[in-house]
Protein backbone atom coordinates (compact mmCIF):
# COMPACT_ATOMS: atom_id res chain seq x y z
CA UNK A 1 0.00 0.00 0.00
CA UNK A 2 2.87 2.30 1.21
CA UNK A 3 4.70 1.01 -2.20
CA UNK A 4 1.81 2.19 -4.11
CA UNK A 5 1.65 5.88 -2.95
CA UNK A 6 5.89 5.95 -2.73
CA UNK A 7 5.62 4.60 -6.60
CA UNK A 8 5.72 7.77 -8.35
CA UNK A 9 7.90 9.62 -6.28
CA UNK A 10 10.77 6.85 -6.97
CA UNK A 11 10.57 8.45 -10.87
CA UNK A 12 13.02 11.42 -11.01
CA UNK A 13 10.88 13.64 -13.01
CA UNK A 14 7.94 13.23 -10.50
CA UNK A 15 10.14 14.01 -7.61
CA UNK A 16 12.28 16.86 -8.74
CA UNK A 17 8.71 18.76 -9.20
CA UNK A 18 7.37 17.93 -5.80
CA UNK A 19 11.34 19.16 -4.62
CA UNK A 20 10.00 22.40 -6.48
CA UNK A 21 7.22 22.50 -5.26
CA UNK A 22 7.86 21.98 -1.50
CA UNK A 23 11.04 24.47 -1.57
CA UNK A 24 9.15 27.54 -1.73
CA UNK A 25 7.08 26.69 1.07
CA UNK A 26 9.94 25.53 3.20
CA UNK A 27 11.62 28.57 2.66
CA UNK A 28 8.79 30.84 3.54
CA UNK A 29 8.41 28.88 7.11
CA UNK A 30 11.68 28.46 7.99
CA UNK A 31 12.09 32.40 7.03
CA UNK A 32 8.99 33.27 9.63
CA UNK A 33 9.98 30.80 12.61
CA UNK A 34 13.48 31.81 12.08
CA UNK A 35 12.85 35.55 12.32
CA UNK A 36 10.24 34.51 15.03
CA UNK A 37 12.37 32.85 17.25
CA UNK A 38 15.89 34.50 16.51
CA UNK A 39 13.43 37.61 17.91
CA UNK A 40 12.40 35.65 20.66
CA UNK A 41 15.86 34.08 21.68
CA UNK A 42 17.72 37.57 21.59
CA UNK A 43 15.40 39.85 22.82
CA UNK A 44 12.81 38.02 24.41
CA UNK A 45 13.59 35.02 26.10
CA UNK A 46 14.77 35.45 29.88
CA UNK A 47 18.17 35.36 31.14
CA UNK A 48 19.28 32.23 32.61
CA UNK A 49 19.78 32.73 36.28
CA UNK A 50 23.39 31.04 35.99
CA UNK A 51 24.23 31.27 32.59
CA UNK A 52 23.28 34.74 32.15
CA UNK A 53 22.59 36.10 28.79
CA UNK A 54 25.53 33.14 27.42
CA UNK A 55 22.47 31.39 27.35
CA UNK A 56 20.85 32.49 24.35
CA UNK A 57 23.50 31.08 22.35
CA UNK A 58 21.90 27.45 23.61
CA UNK A 59 19.09 28.67 21.01
CA UNK A 60 21.35 27.83 18.12
CA UNK A 61 23.38 24.55 19.61
CA UNK A 62 21.15 22.41 20.97
CA UNK A 63 18.92 22.68 17.66
CA UNK A 64 22.38 22.11 15.56
CA UNK A 65 23.27 19.48 17.74
CA UNK A 66 20.17 17.67 17.43
CA UNK A 67 20.03 18.37 14.02
CA UNK A 68 23.75 17.65 12.97
CA UNK A 69 22.68 14.08 14.47
CA UNK A 70 19.36 13.84 13.06
CA UNK A 71 20.55 14.13 9.68
CA UNK A 72 23.17 11.75 9.40
CA UNK A 73 20.39 9.63 10.59
CA UNK A 74 18.36 10.28 7.52
CA UNK A 75 21.24 10.00 5.39
CA UNK A 76 22.18 6.73 6.66
CA UNK A 77 18.30 5.58 6.05
CA UNK A 78 18.23 6.89 2.73
CA UNK A 79 21.83 4.75 1.74
CA UNK A 80 19.82 1.77 3.30
CA UNK A 81 17.06 1.92 1.22
CA UNK A 82 19.19 3.10 -1.66
CA UNK A 83 21.11 -0.39 -1.07
CA UNK A 84 18.25 -2.59 -0.03
CA UNK A 85 15.71 -1.12 -2.53
CA UNK A 86 18.03 0.25 -5.49
CA UNK A 87 16.07 3.30 -5.20
CA UNK A 88 18.92 5.45 -6.79
CA UNK A 89 16.60 8.84 -5.69
CA UNK A 90 17.65 7.83 -2.32
CA UNK A 91 21.12 7.63 -2.97
CA UNK A 92 20.75 11.22 -4.46
CA UNK A 93 19.18 12.32 -0.99
CA UNK A 94 22.14 11.04 1.04
CA UNK A 95 24.52 13.14 -1.13
CA UNK A 96 22.50 16.51 -0.58
CA UNK A 97 22.11 15.88 3.09
CA UNK A 98 25.93 15.21 3.61
CA UNK A 99 27.47 18.83 3.48
CA UNK A 100 24.32 20.29 5.75
CA UNK A 101 24.32 17.81 7.87
CA UNK A 102 28.46 18.87 8.09
CA UNK A 103 27.69 22.35 8.42
CA UNK A 104 25.63 21.83 11.63
CA UNK A 105 27.45 20.11 12.96
CA UNK A 106 30.38 22.67 12.79
CA UNK A 107 27.97 25.01 14.03
CA UNK A 108 27.32 22.89 16.86
CA UNK A 109 31.11 22.68 17.30
CA UNK A 110 32.00 26.32 17.24
CA UNK A 111 29.08 27.81 19.58
CA UNK A 112 29.48 25.05 22.18
CA UNK A 113 33.18 26.14 22.19
CA UNK A 114 32.26 29.86 22.21
CA UNK A 115 29.61 28.81 25.33
CA UNK A 116 32.20 27.01 26.82
CA UNK A 117 34.73 29.96 27.12
CA UNK A 118 32.79 31.95 29.64
CA UNK A 119 30.86 29.52 31.28
CA UNK A 120 34.61 26.98 31.61
CA UNK A 121 37.47 29.56 31.04
CA UNK A 122 38.86 27.78 28.03
CA UNK A 123 37.66 27.51 24.60
CA UNK A 124 37.82 23.52 24.41
CA UNK A 125 37.25 21.35 26.75
CA UNK A 126 36.80 17.37 26.22
CA UNK A 127 33.41 16.99 27.14
CA UNK A 128 31.17 13.75 25.72
CA UNK A 129 29.10 15.68 24.03
CA UNK A 130 31.66 17.88 22.54
CA UNK A 131 33.63 15.02 21.35
CA UNK A 132 31.47 13.23 19.86
CA UNK A 133 30.58 16.25 17.84
CA UNK A 134 33.80 16.35 16.41
CA UNK A 135 34.01 12.96 15.73
CA UNK A 136 30.99 12.85 14.05
CA UNK A 137 32.03 16.00 12.13
CA UNK A 138 35.34 13.56 10.73
CA UNK A 139 32.38 10.84 9.62
CA UNK A 140 30.23 13.94 7.87
CA UNK A 141 34.10 14.60 6.26
CA UNK A 142 34.61 11.15 5.15
CA UNK A 143 31.60 10.52 3.48
CA UNK A 144 31.61 14.02 1.56
CA UNK A 145 35.54 12.66 0.53
CA UNK A 146 34.51 9.82 -0.20
CA UNK A 147 31.60 11.17 -2.13
CA UNK A 148 34.32 13.82 -4.34
CA UNK A 149 36.71 11.11 -5.11
CA UNK A 150 34.25 9.47 -7.33
CA UNK A 151 33.90 10.62 -11.17
CA UNK A 152 30.67 8.76 -11.29
CA UNK A 153 28.16 10.31 -9.15
CA UNK A 154 26.25 7.27 -9.16
CA UNK A 155 29.23 4.95 -7.96
CA UNK A 156 29.93 7.81 -5.81
CA UNK A 157 26.60 7.71 -3.71
CA UNK A 158 26.94 4.54 -3.86
CA UNK A 159 30.45 4.29 -1.63
CA UNK A 160 29.60 7.31 0.49
CA UNK A 161 26.09 5.46 1.77
CA UNK A 162 27.86 2.32 2.64
CA UNK A 163 30.27 4.26 4.82
CA UNK A 164 27.43 6.26 6.24
CA UNK A 165 25.29 2.64 7.15
CA UNK A 166 28.88 1.66 8.67
CA UNK A 167 29.42 5.19 10.23
CA UNK A 168 25.78 5.13 11.95
CA UNK A 169 26.43 1.58 13.51
CA UNK A 170 29.54 3.10 14.56
CA UNK A 171 27.93 6.20 16.05
CA UNK A 172 26.32 4.79 18.95
CA UNK A 173 29.55 2.50 20.08
CA UNK A 174 31.22 6.37 19.48
CA UNK A 175 28.96 7.85 21.77
CA UNK A 176 28.47 5.94 24.33
CA UNK A 177 32.79 5.19 24.42
CA UNK A 178 33.15 8.80 24.54
CA UNK A 179 30.48 9.48 27.43
CA UNK A 180 32.50 6.71 29.32
CA UNK A 181 35.98 7.99 28.36
CA UNK A 182 34.85 10.82 29.86
CA UNK A 183 33.02 10.07 33.47
CA UNK A 184 36.24 7.74 33.80
CA UNK A 185 38.60 11.02 33.55
CA UNK A 186 35.92 13.36 35.64
CA UNK A 187 38.89 15.80 36.41
CA UNK A 188 38.81 17.08 33.27
CA UNK A 189 35.41 17.83 33.44
CA UNK A 190 35.01 21.79 35.21
CA UNK A 191 31.12 21.71 34.67
CA UNK A 192 28.60 20.12 32.19
CA UNK A 193 27.32 21.80 29.42
CA UNK A 194 23.80 20.98 30.30
CA UNK A 195 19.98 21.88 29.93
CA UNK A 196 19.67 23.70 33.43
CA UNK A 197 16.15 22.82 34.06
CA UNK A 198 14.33 25.36 31.50
CA UNK A 199 11.69 26.94 32.35
CA UNK A 200 8.47 26.97 29.67
CA UNK A 201 9.67 30.86 28.69
CA UNK A 202 12.98 29.36 27.33
CA UNK A 203 11.21 26.18 25.97
CA UNK A 204 8.68 27.80 23.47
CA UNK A 205 11.55 30.40 21.69
CA UNK A 206 13.92 27.02 21.63
CA UNK A 207 10.56 25.34 20.22
CA UNK A 208 10.29 27.96 18.00
CA UNK A 209 14.19 28.19 16.73
CA UNK A 210 14.42 24.16 16.14
CA UNK A 211 11.17 23.99 13.65
CA UNK A 212 12.43 26.80 11.90
CA UNK A 213 15.95 25.15 11.38
CA UNK A 214 13.88 21.70 10.71
CA UNK A 215 12.51 24.13 7.79
CA UNK A 216 15.47 25.45 6.35
CA UNK A 217 17.10 22.22 5.94
CA UNK A 218 14.40 20.19 4.16
CA UNK A 219 14.44 23.85 1.77
CA UNK A 220 18.21 23.10 1.68
CA UNK A 221 18.00 19.26 0.76
CA UNK A 222 14.89 19.64 -1.73
CA UNK A 223 17.32 22.84 -3.48
CA UNK A 224 20.93 19.91 -3.32
CA UNK A 225 18.57 17.26 -4.41
CA UNK A 226 17.23 19.24 -7.39
CA UNK A 227 20.32 19.37 -8.36
CA UNK A 228 21.73 15.80 -7.58
CA UNK A 229 18.72 14.55 -9.92
CA UNK A 230 19.90 16.91 -12.62
CA UNK A 231 23.38 16.16 -13.18
CA UNK A 232 22.17 11.93 -12.78
CA UNK A 233 20.05 12.24 -15.17
CA UNK A 234 21.59 14.90 -17.58
CA UNK A 235 21.21 12.58 -20.46
CA UNK A 236 17.14 12.12 -19.78
CA UNK A 237 15.32 13.82 -22.23
CA UNK A 238 13.00 15.38 -19.73
CA UNK A 239 16.23 17.26 -18.19
CA UNK A 240 17.22 18.45 -21.57
CA UNK A 241 13.75 20.12 -22.54
CA UNK A 242 13.64 21.36 -18.82
CA UNK A 243 16.48 23.17 -19.38
CA UNK A 244 16.45 24.37 -22.94
CA UNK A 245 13.44 25.82 -21.85
CA UNK A 246 15.09 27.77 -19.20
CA UNK A 247 17.79 28.97 -21.19
CA UNK A 248 14.90 30.46 -23.93
CA UNK A 249 13.28 31.91 -21.27
CA UNK A 250 17.11 33.80 -19.92
CA UNK A 251 17.35 34.92 -23.62
CA UNK A 252 14.23 36.51 -24.00
CA UNK B 1 35.88 -29.97 -11.91
CA UNK B 2 34.33 -30.68 -8.58
CA UNK B 3 33.05 -27.62 -6.85
CA UNK B 4 35.83 -26.21 -4.26
CA UNK B 5 34.69 -26.57 -0.78
CA UNK B 6 34.02 -22.83 1.12
CA UNK B 7 36.93 -23.99 3.41
CA UNK B 8 38.99 -25.29 0.90
CA UNK B 9 38.54 -21.52 -0.73
CA UNK B 10 39.11 -19.67 2.41
CA UNK B 11 42.75 -21.45 3.20
CA UNK B 12 43.74 -21.01 -0.88
CA UNK B 13 42.99 -17.41 -0.23
CA UNK B 14 44.67 -17.12 3.14
CA UNK B 15 48.18 -19.09 1.65
CA UNK B 16 47.74 -17.18 -1.50
CA UNK B 17 48.24 -14.22 0.12
CA UNK B 18 51.07 -15.53 3.12
CA UNK B 19 52.92 -16.77 0.19
CA UNK B 20 52.73 -13.20 -1.99
CA UNK B 21 53.43 -11.53 1.06
CA UNK B 22 56.49 -13.29 1.80
CA UNK B 23 57.89 -13.30 -1.55
CA UNK B 24 57.75 -9.13 -0.86
CA UNK B 25 58.56 -9.18 2.74
CA UNK B 26 59.03 -5.10 2.62
CA UNK B 27 55.46 -5.10 2.96
CA UNK B 28 55.41 -6.64 6.02
CA UNK B 29 58.36 -5.19 7.53
CA UNK B 30 57.52 -2.07 6.87
CA UNK B 31 54.51 -1.22 8.92
CA UNK B 32 56.59 -2.62 11.96
CA UNK B 33 59.40 -0.44 11.50
CA UNK B 34 56.76 2.46 11.21
CA UNK B 35 55.70 1.02 15.10
CA UNK B 36 58.68 1.12 16.13
CA UNK B 37 60.02 4.18 15.07
CA UNK B 38 56.73 6.27 15.99
CA UNK B 39 57.02 4.76 19.32
CA UNK B 40 60.67 5.87 19.95
CA UNK B 41 60.13 9.27 18.76
CA UNK B 42 57.47 10.00 21.81
CA UNK B 43 60.11 9.80 24.58
CA UNK B 44 62.60 11.99 22.32
CA UNK B 45 59.90 14.35 21.82
CA UNK B 46 58.52 14.58 25.56
CA UNK B 47 61.20 13.68 27.61
CA UNK B 48 62.84 10.33 29.14
CA UNK B 49 60.91 10.76 32.25
CA UNK B 50 59.82 6.98 33.42
CA UNK B 51 56.64 8.19 35.16
CA UNK B 52 55.43 10.41 32.47
CA UNK B 53 56.02 7.71 29.77
CA UNK B 54 54.84 5.07 31.99
CA UNK B 55 51.25 7.24 32.14
CA UNK B 56 51.26 8.05 28.83
CA UNK B 57 52.37 4.54 27.45
CA UNK B 58 49.06 2.48 26.67
CA UNK B 59 47.85 5.40 24.18
CA UNK B 60 51.19 5.68 22.53
CA UNK B 61 51.29 1.65 22.09
CA UNK B 62 47.78 2.12 20.45
CA UNK B 63 47.67 5.42 18.21
CA UNK B 64 51.21 3.95 16.93
CA UNK B 65 49.30 0.27 16.28
CA UNK B 66 46.23 2.10 14.39
CA UNK B 67 48.92 4.34 12.73
CA UNK B 68 50.82 1.12 11.57
CA UNK B 69 47.73 -1.23 10.56
CA UNK B 70 46.23 2.00 8.29
CA UNK B 71 49.92 2.23 6.65
CA UNK B 72 49.56 -1.56 5.96
CA UNK B 73 45.78 -1.81 4.73
CA UNK B 74 46.30 -0.64 1.18
CA UNK B 75 47.68 -3.81 0.53
CA UNK B 76 44.78 -5.68 1.48
CA UNK B 77 43.42 -5.26 -1.87
CA UNK B 78 45.40 -2.72 -4.01
CA UNK B 79 47.65 -5.13 -5.78
CA UNK B 80 44.47 -7.90 -6.59
CA UNK B 81 42.94 -4.75 -7.76
CA UNK B 82 45.45 -4.12 -10.10
CA UNK B 83 46.05 -6.58 -11.88
CA UNK B 84 42.16 -8.13 -12.20
CA UNK B 85 42.92 -11.39 -9.51
CA UNK B 86 40.25 -9.14 -7.48
CA UNK B 87 37.97 -9.03 -9.93
CA UNK B 88 38.39 -12.88 -10.67
CA UNK B 89 37.17 -13.64 -7.23
CA UNK B 90 34.36 -11.63 -6.95
CA UNK B 91 32.94 -13.83 -9.86
CA UNK B 92 33.79 -16.84 -8.35
CA UNK B 93 31.14 -19.24 -7.49
CA UNK B 94 32.02 -19.19 -3.55
CA UNK B 95 30.28 -16.69 -1.45
CA UNK B 96 32.17 -13.52 -1.17
CA UNK B 97 31.76 -13.36 2.43
CA UNK B 98 34.25 -15.96 2.66
CA UNK B 99 36.89 -14.85 0.30
CA UNK B 100 36.88 -11.43 2.06
CA UNK B 101 37.28 -12.91 5.35
CA UNK B 102 40.21 -14.75 4.28
CA UNK B 103 41.90 -11.79 2.76
CA UNK B 104 41.48 -10.04 6.47
CA UNK B 105 42.50 -13.15 8.05
CA UNK B 106 45.55 -13.11 6.06
CA UNK B 107 46.15 -9.15 6.58
CA UNK B 108 46.06 -9.84 10.18
CA UNK B 109 48.64 -12.94 10.42
CA UNK B 110 50.62 -10.36 8.58
CA UNK B 111 50.05 -7.11 10.39
CA UNK B 112 47.98 -7.40 13.58
CA UNK B 113 50.50 -10.81 15.09
CA UNK B 114 53.55 -9.11 14.17
CA UNK B 115 52.88 -5.62 16.30
CA UNK B 116 51.38 -8.14 19.09
CA UNK B 117 55.20 -10.17 19.31
CA UNK B 118 56.53 -6.27 19.17
CA UNK B 119 54.70 -4.76 21.24
CA UNK B 120 56.42 -5.96 24.88
CA UNK B 121 59.40 -4.69 23.65
CA UNK B 122 58.12 -1.41 23.17
CA UNK B 123 56.51 -1.60 26.42
CA UNK B 124 59.89 -2.15 28.07
CA UNK B 125 60.80 0.97 26.45
CA UNK B 126 57.83 3.19 27.69
CA UNK B 127 58.50 1.83 30.99
CA UNK B 128 54.86 0.54 30.80
CA UNK B 129 53.46 -0.35 34.41
CA UNK B 130 54.70 -3.71 34.92
CA UNK B 131 51.35 -5.38 36.14
CA UNK B 132 49.74 -4.14 32.81
CA UNK B 133 51.67 -6.22 29.85
CA UNK B 134 49.04 -9.20 30.26
CA UNK B 135 46.13 -6.48 29.62
CA UNK B 136 48.32 -5.00 26.78
CA UNK B 137 48.50 -8.44 25.07
CA UNK B 138 44.51 -9.09 25.20
CA UNK B 139 43.80 -6.05 23.98
CA UNK B 140 46.06 -6.23 21.24
CA UNK B 141 45.09 -9.59 20.74
CA UNK B 142 41.27 -9.05 20.80
CA UNK B 143 42.02 -5.02 19.23
CA UNK B 144 43.72 -5.98 16.01
CA UNK B 145 41.74 -8.14 14.36
CA UNK B 146 38.91 -5.19 14.31
CA UNK B 147 41.21 -2.62 12.66
CA UNK B 148 41.93 -5.14 10.16
CA UNK B 149 38.00 -5.79 9.74
CA UNK B 150 37.25 -1.82 9.96
CA UNK B 151 40.51 -1.14 7.54
CA UNK B 152 39.27 -3.47 4.81
CA UNK B 153 35.79 -1.73 4.59
CA UNK B 154 37.61 1.35 4.13
CA UNK B 155 40.07 -0.33 1.40
CA UNK B 156 37.12 -1.42 -0.34
CA UNK B 157 35.89 1.85 -0.70
CA UNK B 158 38.96 3.40 -1.72
CA UNK B 159 40.29 0.64 -3.74
CA UNK B 160 39.28 2.11 -7.19
CA UNK B 161 40.21 5.14 -6.58
CA UNK B 162 43.52 7.25 -7.82
CA UNK B 163 44.72 8.89 -4.29
CA UNK B 164 43.08 6.62 -2.30
CA UNK B 165 45.83 6.93 0.97
CA UNK B 166 45.12 9.93 2.65
CA UNK B 167 41.13 9.91 1.88
CA UNK B 168 41.82 5.91 3.74
CA UNK B 169 42.39 7.65 7.06
CA UNK B 170 40.26 9.97 7.09
CA UNK B 171 37.64 7.47 6.66
CA UNK B 172 38.92 4.69 8.92
CA UNK B 173 40.60 6.22 12.08
CA UNK B 174 36.86 7.73 13.38
CA UNK B 175 35.61 4.44 13.52
CA UNK B 176 38.81 3.02 15.33
CA UNK B 177 37.76 5.33 18.16
CA UNK B 178 35.91 3.44 20.48
CA UNK B 179 38.92 0.41 20.35
CA UNK B 180 41.25 2.81 20.93
CA UNK B 181 39.50 4.42 24.72
CA UNK B 182 38.23 0.99 25.54
CA UNK B 183 41.75 -0.75 24.94
CA UNK B 184 44.19 1.76 26.78
CA UNK B 185 41.44 2.60 29.73
CA UNK B 186 41.71 -1.44 29.95
CA UNK B 187 45.49 -0.86 30.19
CA UNK B 188 44.97 1.83 32.76
CA UNK B 189 42.98 0.04 35.18
CA UNK B 190 45.38 -3.18 34.83
CA UNK B 191 48.36 -0.77 35.91
CA UNK B 192 46.47 0.53 38.90
CA UNK B 193 45.48 -3.07 39.69
CA UNK B 194 41.88 -2.75 38.98
CA UNK B 195 39.72 -5.93 37.00
CA UNK B 196 39.78 -4.47 33.75
CA UNK B 197 37.75 -7.15 32.39
CA UNK B 198 34.56 -5.34 31.68
CA UNK B 199 36.53 -3.50 28.78
CA UNK B 200 38.05 -6.82 27.77
CA UNK B 201 34.12 -7.50 26.75
CA UNK B 202 33.49 -4.37 25.17
CA UNK B 203 36.42 -5.16 22.96
CA UNK B 204 35.35 -8.87 21.87
CA UNK B 205 31.67 -7.50 21.55
CA UNK B 206 32.79 -5.00 19.32
CA UNK B 207 34.90 -7.95 17.63
CA UNK B 208 32.38 -10.51 17.11
CA UNK B 209 30.15 -7.41 15.76
CA UNK B 210 32.90 -6.45 13.82
CA UNK B 211 33.43 -10.28 12.45
CA UNK B 212 29.85 -10.71 11.18
CA UNK B 213 29.24 -7.19 9.86
CA UNK B 214 32.57 -6.17 8.41
CA UNK B 215 32.79 -8.65 5.47
CA UNK B 216 29.32 -7.72 4.16
CA UNK B 217 30.15 -4.18 4.23
CA UNK B 218 33.42 -5.43 2.61
CA UNK B 219 31.90 -7.26 -0.19
CA UNK B 220 29.01 -4.54 -0.82
CA UNK B 221 31.88 -1.83 -0.78
CA UNK B 222 34.15 -3.85 -3.31
CA UNK B 223 30.96 -4.45 -5.71
CA UNK B 224 31.15 -0.44 -6.47
CA UNK B 225 34.40 -0.46 -6.63
CA UNK B 226 35.13 -2.43 -9.17
CA UNK B 227 31.99 -1.29 -11.49
CA UNK C 1 11.94 43.09 26.17
CA UNK C 2 14.77 41.98 28.37
CA UNK C 3 17.28 44.91 27.75
CA UNK C 4 16.32 48.41 28.02
CA UNK C 5 18.86 49.69 25.05
CA UNK C 6 20.57 48.74 22.09
CA UNK C 7 24.68 48.80 24.08
CA UNK C 8 22.45 47.03 26.62
CA UNK C 9 21.40 44.41 24.25
CA UNK C 10 24.80 44.40 22.05
CA UNK C 11 26.54 44.04 25.52
CA UNK C 12 24.35 40.97 26.54
CA UNK C 13 25.33 41.48 30.46
CA UNK C 14 28.97 41.35 29.35
CA UNK C 15 28.95 38.18 27.47
CA UNK C 16 28.34 40.06 24.07
CA UNK C 17 31.30 38.75 22.61
CA UNK C 18 30.98 35.38 22.69
CA UNK C 19 26.61 35.40 22.24
CA UNK C 20 27.98 37.62 19.20
CA UNK C 21 30.66 35.71 17.70
CA UNK C 22 28.59 32.49 17.93
CA UNK C 23 24.99 33.79 16.17
CA UNK C 24 28.26 35.22 13.50
CA UNK C 25 29.80 32.29 12.81
CA UNK C 26 26.82 30.13 12.73
CA UNK C 27 24.82 32.77 10.22
CA UNK C 28 27.80 33.03 8.19
CA UNK C 29 28.22 29.07 7.65
CA UNK C 30 24.49 28.71 6.75
CA UNK C 31 24.67 32.10 4.58
CA UNK C 32 27.77 30.23 2.93
CA UNK C 33 26.18 26.97 2.21
CA UNK C 34 22.63 28.38 1.08
CA UNK C 35 24.98 30.44 -1.29
CA UNK C 36 26.83 27.24 -2.80
CA UNK C 37 24.04 25.35 -3.05
CA UNK C 38 22.54 27.53 -5.46
CA UNK C 39 25.51 28.51 -7.08
CA UNK C 40 25.80 24.54 -7.42
CA UNK C 41 21.88 24.39 -8.89
CA UNK C 42 23.36 26.77 -11.15
CA UNK C 43 26.43 25.47 -12.35
CA UNK C 44 24.66 22.02 -12.82
CA UNK C 45 21.84 23.62 -15.11
CA UNK C 46 24.61 25.08 -17.37
CA UNK C 47 26.68 22.28 -17.44
CA UNK C 48 23.56 20.34 -19.16
CA UNK C 49 23.03 23.25 -21.03
CA UNK C 50 26.74 23.67 -22.36
CA UNK C 51 27.05 20.04 -23.27
CA UNK C 52 23.84 20.49 -25.29
CA UNK C 53 24.96 23.30 -27.37
CA UNK C 54 28.22 21.41 -27.91
CA UNK C 55 25.87 18.25 -28.84
CA UNK C 56 23.70 20.67 -31.72
CA UNK C 57 26.93 22.10 -33.03
CA UNK C 58 28.79 18.90 -33.91
CA UNK C 59 25.54 17.39 -35.18
CA UNK C 60 25.37 20.74 -37.24
CA UNK C 61 28.80 20.41 -38.86
CA UNK C 62 28.20 16.57 -39.27
CA UNK C 63 25.03 17.59 -41.44
CA UNK C 64 27.04 20.29 -43.21
CA UNK C 65 29.88 17.89 -44.02
CA UNK C 66 27.50 15.28 -45.39
CA UNK C 67 25.86 18.17 -47.49
CA UNK C 68 29.07 18.74 -48.85
CA UNK C 69 30.05 15.07 -49.76
CA UNK C 70 26.19 14.57 -51.28
CA UNK C 71 26.92 18.32 -53.61
CA UNK C 72 30.10 17.07 -54.98
CA UNK C 73 30.40 13.31 -55.64
CA UNK C 74 32.89 13.24 -57.96
CA UNK C 75 35.36 15.49 -56.54
CA UNK C 76 37.58 13.05 -55.81
CA UNK C 77 38.04 11.70 -58.64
Amino acid sequence: MMWKWLHPYANPEVSYHFAGKLLPWCTRLAFIFLSVGMVWALLFAPADYQQGDTFRIFYLHVPAAMLSMGIYLGMAIAALSSLVWQLKLADASAAAMAPIGATFTFIALVTGAAWGKPMWGTWWIWDARLTSELILLFLYLGVIALHNAFEDKSLAGKAAGILALVGVINLPIIKYSVEWWNTLHQGATVGKLGQPSMSADMFWPFLVCFIGFSFFVTALICLRFRSEVLTRNSMRPWVRTLVANEENKHAI
Amino acid sequence: MTPVSYRAAFSLIVKRDLMIAFRHRDDIINPLLFFIIVVTLFPLGIGPESSTLSRIAPGIIWVAALLATLLSLDRLFKSDHLDGSLEQMLLSPQPIFILVLAKIVAHWLLTGLPLILIAPLLAVLLHLHESSYGALMFTLLLGTPILSLLGAIGVALTVGIKKGGVLLSLLVLPLYIPVLIFATSAIDSAAMNLPYNGQLAIIAAIFFASLTLAPFAVSAALKVSTN
Amino acid sequence: MQFDSVSAFLDMGGYGFYVWLSYGVSFAALALLVTSSIAGHKKAKQQIAQRQKREAKLRQAAEQQNAHAHDNPNREH
